[in-house]
């Protein structure tokens, strides 16, 4: 197992090298010069030499890169461009908020996609079966930032019974979610950012139960007389691996796909940093947290696969 | 199966090999196909609703009553029948109904054409990384897990984020987005294929590797490529809209589902109805494709 975790970070490692590579590249994708936004209209030629020497952007570009990884190494991810403060800072405390998001989305959608593609699994073409099927089906084709506004149209404009944006009265600072007044402010949110997880984990668990059911292993087992309820212990147990990929895939989904959720309801995340830094054309806070949620998601990905090969020996021996 | 029984008389022989014994295999592969399209209603209903939306798209002008630019300052954020406006007026005064007409054009392009794109692009580099040799795949591979660590959304916001945002860049942005997916499923289409015996026996006979791949290879990947594709359309839709809508696409004052979910949220404690309606086009043309996806997979029966 020891050997596996080393290989296993040892893959994960050129992955992040990359990862951090196309963040780096993120700048010169931008249109005109990456120091135009903070350069005045009217620099001269001499200033504009002074303050690219200052931001080293006269040097080779894989120079800049190792310097780049150098600071970022160091936790120095540069200053934002619109608030001037360190961008570590700010993606640091919208990185929290996305995880609080995150952290009541997961139990929800994994909870109840689970069940709902197990079930379904179990009694395949079976009224349950064509019900979770087109609800998935539905699940993954909304649009859920259309979802949220018309949770918001219902829940706060029609009958006024939640709020429709923000994060409670006394900011992200001192959110409580022990206290009523703070936690209703999570509901909405939560809720439409679990509604394509559960569509896709009840497809990918009704798509593996259904096979392992048609394996050689579960006809044995009946005709071994095996009662019905041992048998989808079975099944379930073994259905676990790959629909824990599956897991660890919309968990990187919640952390880094929320940008869409978090900008209608306001929620003060990580992506809605993201969108307002693309409006205000703020490259390093950009690169900040694209880089962050990248990395979150690799190590997601990373933990899954241990997970996975923790709980099942035949991808342990492979 | 009551459709079946009518549908003997007028499709002779074909419909006959079905039952017969398997030595007497009259049906190609295709012919198989479309015979398990055409006895799949869910299918065909909404391939039809697809059929229908492209059309409105093409046909805009002609079908819209109104001119989805023409502002109006009195009539703003009308509801439904004002003045003749079927689903009412914007927060502008235009006709709504007919800038949701309008608006599917941008929405179908900007989905539509990266998944073309991508499926050329990333299908070519996933057979040349099945067939190329270790290091061909090696490099591209590698490069496809790079990209394939950034969750989809993040990576197409990113980049067009990046670029400056507008429809080309969102484009671009979204074609890079499924390119890795695609190369993926082609790369393991050609792997699998590539050590079977009639590959062996066609080098034995002298094939050279391009010939080998247009004969042999392109017709056993473009299948799974083409199902995959397929259903990349309605995701598409989706992460084009949100773009838009994030106003990283369509520039306004073009008319696009996404934008206007946008400019209309503005308005939702003025006419709430109006703002669901983009939406709601977003949703029935993205789950169309995606059940028009599925049935294709299932008649193509290609398991990915």
């Amino acid at each position: 197992m020891l050997s596996l975790i080393f290989r296993r970070i040892l893959y994960a490692l050129p992955i992040a090298i990359g990862v951090s590579v196309v963040c780096f590249s993120l700048v010169y994708l931008a249109p005109g010069d990456p120091l135009q936004t903070i350069l005045p209209a009217d620099a001269s030629a001499d200033t504009i030499a002074l303050i690219k020497h200052e931001y080293g952007f006269d040097r080779p570009i894989p120079v800049q890169y190792a310097l780049w990884l150098w600071r970022v190494l160091h936790g120095d991810f540069g200053v934002s461009i619109s608030t001037r403060r360190p961008v570590l800072l700010e993606v640091a405390g919208s990185l929290h908020n996305t995880a609080i998001l995150a952290l009541f989305s997961v139990p929800l959608s994994f909870g109840l996609g689970y069940a709902m593609g197990a079930i379904a699994g179990c009694f395949p073409g079976k009224w349950i079966d064509r019900i979770v099927t087109g609800t998935a089906v539905m699940g993954v084709s909304l649009p859920n930032y259309w979802v949220g506004i018309v949770f918001v149209i219902l829940f706060s404009v029609e009958w006024m019974v939640l709020p429709a944006t923000g994060m409670g009265l006394h900011g992200s600072d001192q959110f409580d979610i022990l206290s009523w007044s703070d936690a209703r402010f999570l509901i909405l949110p939560v809720v439409t950012l679990a509604m394509v997880p559960i569509g896709i984990l009840s497809r990918s668990t009704r798509a593996a139960v259904s096979e392992i059911r048609g394996q050689d292993f579960v006809v044995t087992l009946r005709a071994k007389g095996l009662s019905e309820p041992a048998i989808i212990r079975h099944v379930l147990k073994n259905s676990l691996p790959p629909v824990m990929a599956v897991m660890g895939l919309q968990f990187g989904y919640l952390m880094g796909g929320s940008i869409l959720v978090e900008t209608v309801f306001t929620w003060p995340g990580s992506g809605f940093l993201l969108s307002k830094a693309i409006i205000n054309r703020d490259i390093p806070v950009l690169q900040g947290c694209i880089l962050a949620l990248a990395m979150v998601f690799v190590a997601t990905n990373l933990v899954v696969d241990l997970l996975q090969a923790a709980i099942d020996p035949r991808i342990r021996r492979a | 199966m009551a459709d079946t029984t009518l549908m003997m008389p007028s499709t002779s022989t074909a419909t006959w090999a079905d039952d017969a014994a398997p030595t007497q295999q009259v049906r190609s592969y295709w012919q198989s196909v479309g015979y398990r399209l055409r006895h799949d209603p869910v299918t065909l209903f909404f391939g039809l609703v697809v059929v229908l939306i492209v059309l409105a798209a093409i046909f805009a002008p002609w079908i819209a009553p109104f001119d989805p630019y023409k502002e109006s300052i009195v009539g703003r954020l009308k509801p439904f029948g004002y003045r003749g406006h079927p689903l009412g007026t914007d927060e502008l005064g235009r006709d709504l109904l007919s800038r949701l007409i309008y608006g599917g054009r941008s929405s179908l392009l900007m989905s539509i054409i990266p998944v073309l794109c991508a499926t050329a692009i990333g299908g070519t580099l996933g057979v040349i990384g099945g067939f190329g040799g270790r290091a061909a795949n090696t490099i591209i591979m590698r490069t496809m897990d790079v990209f394939y660590a950034f969750p989809s959304v993040l990576l197409a916001v990113a980049l067009s984020g990046a670029m400056g945002g507008g429809m080309t860049s969102g484009m671009i942005s979204l074609a890079l987005v499924f390119i890795p997916a695609i190369c993926r499923i082609a790369e393991t289409a050609t792997t699998q294929i590539r050590n079977l015996d009639f590959i062996e026996a066609a080098h034995a006979s002298g094939a050279g590797t391009l010939t080998i791949i247009r004969h042999h290879v392109l017709g056993n990947v473009l299948g799974p490529v083409f199902v995959y594709a397929s259903s990349l359309v309605s995701v598409a839709i989706l992460l084009g809209s949100g773009l838009s809508f994030l106003g990283l696409g369509v520039k306004p004052p073009q008319a696009d589902w996404g934008l206007m979910l946008s400019t209309l949220r503005q308005s939702i404690y003025i006419n709430p109805i109006l703002c669901a309606l983009p939406g709601a086009a977003i949703f029935v043309t993205s789950i169309c494709f995606n059940l028009v996806s599925d049935g294709i997979r299932a008649a193509m029966d290609v398991r990915l």
